[in-house]
C-alpha cells in the first residue's frame, strides 16, 4: 500500500469517525423527516393529482417524496448515520476497553499532573506504615486499592463504577439492535387483514398489499361482535369479538373476547380489533308456540327465508322494519301450511300479545331485530419485535448509565520525602466534574484526619 | 370546589410567581424571589391536588369508568404545565439559581391560560383506542421529557442572553438584569443537565408509545407524523449531546440546538395535531 492510498483510506476513515458527520446526519434526517408529515404518504396517483399539478407530481415522484421513508435517500442516510455511529464507537472503544481493564495503575508525574483534584501532604512514619493506613482509608472510604510499586514510590489504585464508561457504547448498539429487529420484521413478518361476519370462520388472511389472500394453518371464527356506546351517546365504549381458534379440527382456544388494546395471539399470529360493518341484511329473533302445547320455538331468520316447523307447515319472514309506524318494531310473516292456503301474519316487538288475540294456529311472537356483524381484524406476524424491545430496553438502560454515572478514580502516590512520607491524592472522574469536585473535598478532609491520627 | 375552579387559581398562582422572578430581576432582592419561589410551590401544590380531584370526577360522571386524566387536549395542556414545575422545582432544589425561574415559569403559565381559556374542558370517557394502562405510562414520560426540554430552552435563552451581553470577554460581567443571571458555564451546564433529564424521558415516551401502538394496532412503528416529529425531536437533541463534545459546536449552537429542539418539541405535542392529519387527533 502507498502512502498515498494509507492517507486516502485514512482520510475516509477520519470522516466516518467525526462527530461533525454524526452532527449533519442527525440534523439531516431531522430535517428530512419533516417531508413525509408535510406531505401525506403512499396515497394513489389520483389522490396526488388533485393537489399537485402533474409537473410537481413527477418531480416529487422522482425524488420518491411519496413513499420517503423507505426511499433511497432516506435509507442512505440511515446507513450512513449507522456507519458513522459503528466507526466511532470501534475508534474509541479499545481505548475505553483498556482504561476499564488495564487500569493506570502506576501514572508518571506527567500523567497525574493532568488532573485536577489533588490534594498533598508529607508526615512523619515509614512507607509500610502509612502504606497500611492509606489501604485501610481507601477501602473504607472509596473502595479496595491495588498497591504496586515502582522506583521507589508506592502507587495505590481504586476505582468505582468502571463499567459505566460502556454506557455510550450500550446506546449505540442499542440503534443497531432495533435496526435490526425492524429488518428482520420486514424480511419475515407480514401485515395483513382479515374480515369475518359473525358465525363464519376463515383460514387465510390477506396482505395489505396482496391480491391473493395468505393460507394460515389454522382457523379463526368469530362467534360475536357487538359494539356498544356510552349512555344514549355515540361515543363508542368497547368494540368486542368473540373469537375461536380451530386447529387441525380441535378447538384450541374457545370463544376468547378480543377488544381494541388486547388482541388474541396464536401460533405467532396476532389478531387485533380493528375495524367493523354489516354483514349481509338484519335478521328477525322469533318465537312461536302452537296453541294449545307447551313447547316453545326459537328462530333466527333473515328477510325472504323460509323454515318448516316440526309440523311440516312452512313460515316465510316477508319483510320486517325497525319502526312500523308509530308501534315499533314489526315483522310481517307468511304461514304457508301443508295444506291449504297461505296466510299473512303481523308482529310487533312492542305488543306481544297482538298475535295471540288472532287466535291462528300458531301464536309468533317477535323477540328481536338483529343486525349481523363482520369484525375486522388486523393480522400480523413479526419475529422481530422482541429484537426491537431489546433495542429499546439496552437504550434506555445505556442513556442513563451514560448520563448518570460515572467511572472515578483515586490514587494515593507515597514517596520518601528525605525520611518523611510525601502522601498525594489524586482523583479523577470521566464525567460530572462539580459533583465529583464536591466529592472529592470532602475526601480531603477525610484524608487530612486519616494522616493526622495518632 | 372543582377541579376547573381550582385551575383558576393555578393559573393566578404561576402568574404571581411570574411577574414575582421578573421583579427579581430587576430588584434583585431574595426576598421577591423566595416569594416568587413559594407562589410556584403552593400553585404546584394545589395544581397537584386539582389534577387528583379531577381523577376522581372522571369517576363521578354517569357511565363514566374513571380514568387518569391524560386523555385529551385540555388534560395534556394542564399536565404538561404540572410537569414543567415539577421539573423547574427539582432543578432549583439543586442548583438554587432562582433568575432560572422567570425564564421558565413562563411556560406553565401560558400553558395553563391556554387550557383554561380556550380549551374544552368537559370530561368524556375514554374510546375504546385510549382504553389503555400504556396511555397513562405513554404520556407521563413524554410530558416529563417536554417538559425538561422548557427549562433547558429557559436556559438557553438565558445563556444567549448573557454571552450576548457579556461578549467573549469572561472578565467584564455585565451589569443590569444580566447581572444576576448564572455564569455562561453554570447556564450551560444547566442546559445539559436539563436534556440529560429530558432525553432518556423522551426515549422512554416513545417506546412506550411504540409500545402500545404494537399492542394496540400491531405495528411499533408506522411513520404517522406524530411518531416522525418524535423522532425528529429526538434526532435534534441527540445532535445537542453530541455537539457539546464536539470542538466549535459547544456553547452558542448548542444553545441554538435546544431551543429549536424545543420549538420542535411544542410542534410535535400542538402543531402535528392542529396542523397535520395523524392518529393523535385529542379528544377522540
Amino acid at each position: 500500500m502507498s502512502v498515498k492510498q494509507r492517507g486516502v483510506l485514512g482520510q475516509a476513515w477520519d470522516f466516518f469517525c467525526s462527530l461533525k458527520l454524526t452532527i449533519f446526519s442527525l440534523i439531516s434526517l431531522a430535517i428530512t423527516s419533516i417531508i413525509g408529515t408535510v406531505i401525506q404518504q403512499n396515497l394513489s396517483r389520483q389522490e396526488y393529482l388533485r393537489v399537485f399539478s402533474e409537473k410537481t407530481y413527477n418531480l416529487l415522484d422522482q425524488l420518491q417524496f411519496f413513499d420517503m421513508y423507505h426511499s433511497w435517500w432516506f435509507i442512505g442516510l440511515l446507513v450512513l448515520f449507522c456507519i458513522n455511529l459503528i466507526c466511532c464507537s470501534i475508534k474509541r472503544f479499545p481505548r475505553v476497553w483498556k482504561v476499564v481493564h488495564n487500569p493506570l495503575l502506576t501514572p508518571s508525574k506527567q500523567v497525574l499532573k493532568t488532573f485536577s483534584n489533588v490534594d498533598e501532604l508529607v508526615v512523619k512514619g515509614d512507607m509500610a506504615t502509612v502504606t497500611g493506613r492509606m489501604k485501610g482509608f481507601l477501602a473504607h472510604e472509596f473502595s479496595a486499592p491495588q498497591v504496586n510499586e515502582k522506583e521507589g514510590e508506592v502507587f495505590l489504585y481504586s476505582d468505582k463504577l468502571k463499567y459505566s464508561r460502556f454506557g455510550v457504547y450500550i446506546t449505540h448498539l442499542s440503534i443497531l439492535i432495533i435496526f435490526l429487529g425492524a429488518i428482520i420484521g420486514n424480511i419475515y413478518g407480514f401485515k395483513g387483514f382479515v374480515n369475518i361476519p359473525e358465525g363464519g370462520s376463515v383460514d387465510r388472511i390477506w396482505l395489505r398489499n396482496g391480491q391473493t389472500p395468505l393460507p394460515i394453518d389454522f382457523s379463526v371464527r368469530c362467534e360475536d361482535f357487538s359494539v356498544t356506546f356510552y349512555g344514549n351517546s355515540q361515543r363508542p365504549k368497547e368494540f368486542r369479538s368473540v373469537l375461536t381458534v380451530i386447529d387441525q379440527g380441535e378447538v384450541v382456544v374457545d370463544k376468547r373476547p378480543i377488544i381494541v388494546n388486547d388482541p388474541l395471539t396464536y401460533k405467532g399470529l396476532t389478531f387485533y380489533q380493528s375495524s367493523y360493518g354489516p354483514a349481509g341484511g338484519e335478521v328477525v329473533t322469533l318465537k312461536v308456540k302452537v296453541r294449545g302445547e307447551d313447547k316453545v320455538d326459537a328462530l333466527t331468520l333473515g328477510k325472504g327465508e323460509t323454515v318448516e316447523l316440526a309440523s311440516g307447515d312452512r313460515i316465510r319472514v316477508e319483510d320486517f322494519t325497525s319502526s312500523f309506524r308509530n308501534f315499533g318494531p314489526a315483522a310481517r310473516l307468511q304461514v304457508l301450511p301443508k295444506d291449504g292456503e297461505a296466510r299473512t301474519v303481523t308482529v310487533f316487538k312492542n305488543f306481544p300479545q297482538f298475535d295471540d288475540e288472532r287466535q291462528g294456529a300458531y301464536i309468533f311472537t317477535l323477540v328481536d331485530f338483529d343486525q349481523l356483524f363482520y369484525t375486522g381484524l388486523q393480522v400480523t406476524k413479526d419475529p422481530g419485535v422482541w429484537i426491537v424491545w431489546l433495542g429499546c430496553t439496552l437504550m434506555i438502560i445505556g442513556c442513563l448509565v451514560a448520563f448518570f454515572l460515572s467511572h472515578r478514580r483515586i490514587w494515593v502516590v507515597l514517596s520518601d520525602q528525605n525520611g518523611k512520607v510525601g502522601v498525594r491524592l489524586v482523583g479523577s472522574a470521566h464525567r460530572n466534574q462539580p459533583g465529583f469536585e464536591l466529592y472529592f473535598d470532602e475526601l480531603k478532609n477525610k484524608f487530612r484526619d486519616a494522616l493526622a491520627q495518632d | 370546589m372543582s377541579s376547573g375552579q381550582l385551575f383558576n387559581f393555578v393559573t393566578i398562582g404561576y402568574f404571581a410567581a411570574m411577574i414575582l422572578f421578573v421583579g427579581y430581576l430587576a430588584t434583585r432582592s431574595m426576598v421577591v424571589a423566595k416569594l416568587a419561589t413559594l407562589f410556584a410551590y403552593v400553585g404546584f401544590a394545589v395544581q397537584t391536588y386539582a389534577i387528583g380531584l379531577r381523577w376522581y370526577e372522571t369517576y363521578q360522571i354517569p357511565g363514566g369508568a374513571g380514568y387518569a386524566p391524560l386523555s385529551n387536549l385540555y388534560e395534556s395542556v394542564v399536565f404538561f404545565s404540572w410537569t414543567i414545575l415539577l421539573i423547574y422545582l427539582l432543578i432549583d432544589l439543586r442548583y438554587k439559581q432562582k433568575s432560572v425561574g422567570a425564564f421558565v415559569i413562563p411556560f406553565a403559565f401560558l400553558a395553563m391560560t391556554w387550557a383554561q381559556l380556550r380549551l374544552d374542558a368537559t370530561i368524556s370517557p375514554l374510546v375504546p383506542a385510549l382504553q389503555s394502562n400504556w396511555l397513562t405510562y405513554h404520556v407521563i414520560t413524554c410530558f416529563l421529557g417536554y417538559a425538561a426540554f422548557a427549562v433547558a430552552c429557559g436556559v438557553s435563552i438565558m445563556y444567549l442572553i448573557k454571552v450576548g451581553k457579556e461578549g467573549d470577554a469572561e472578565d467584564s460581567p455585565a451589569g443590569g438584569i444580566v447581572g444576576i443571571f448564572p455564569s455562561a458555564k453554570i447556564l450551560d451546564d444547566l442546559n445539559y443537565k436539563a436534556i440529560m433529564i429530558g432525553f432518556p424521558l423522551l426515549s422512554l415516551g416513545i417506546i412506550t408509545g411504540a409500545a402500545w401502538a404494537n399492542y394496540a394496532w400491531g405495528t411499533y412503528w408506522s411513520w404517522d407524523p406524530k411518531e416522525t416529529w418524535s423522532l425528529i425531536v429526538w434526532f435534534i437533541y441527540a445532535a445537542f449531546l453530541h455537539a457539546r463534545i464536539t470542538r466549535g459546536w459547544a456553547g452558542r449552537k448548542a444553545a441554538y440546538l435546544s431551543i429549536i429542539g424545543f420549538a420542535a418539541t411544542i410542534f410535535c405535542y400542538l402543531g402535528v395535531n392542529l396542523l397535520l392529519a395523524g392518529l393523535h387527533s385529542y379528544g377522540g
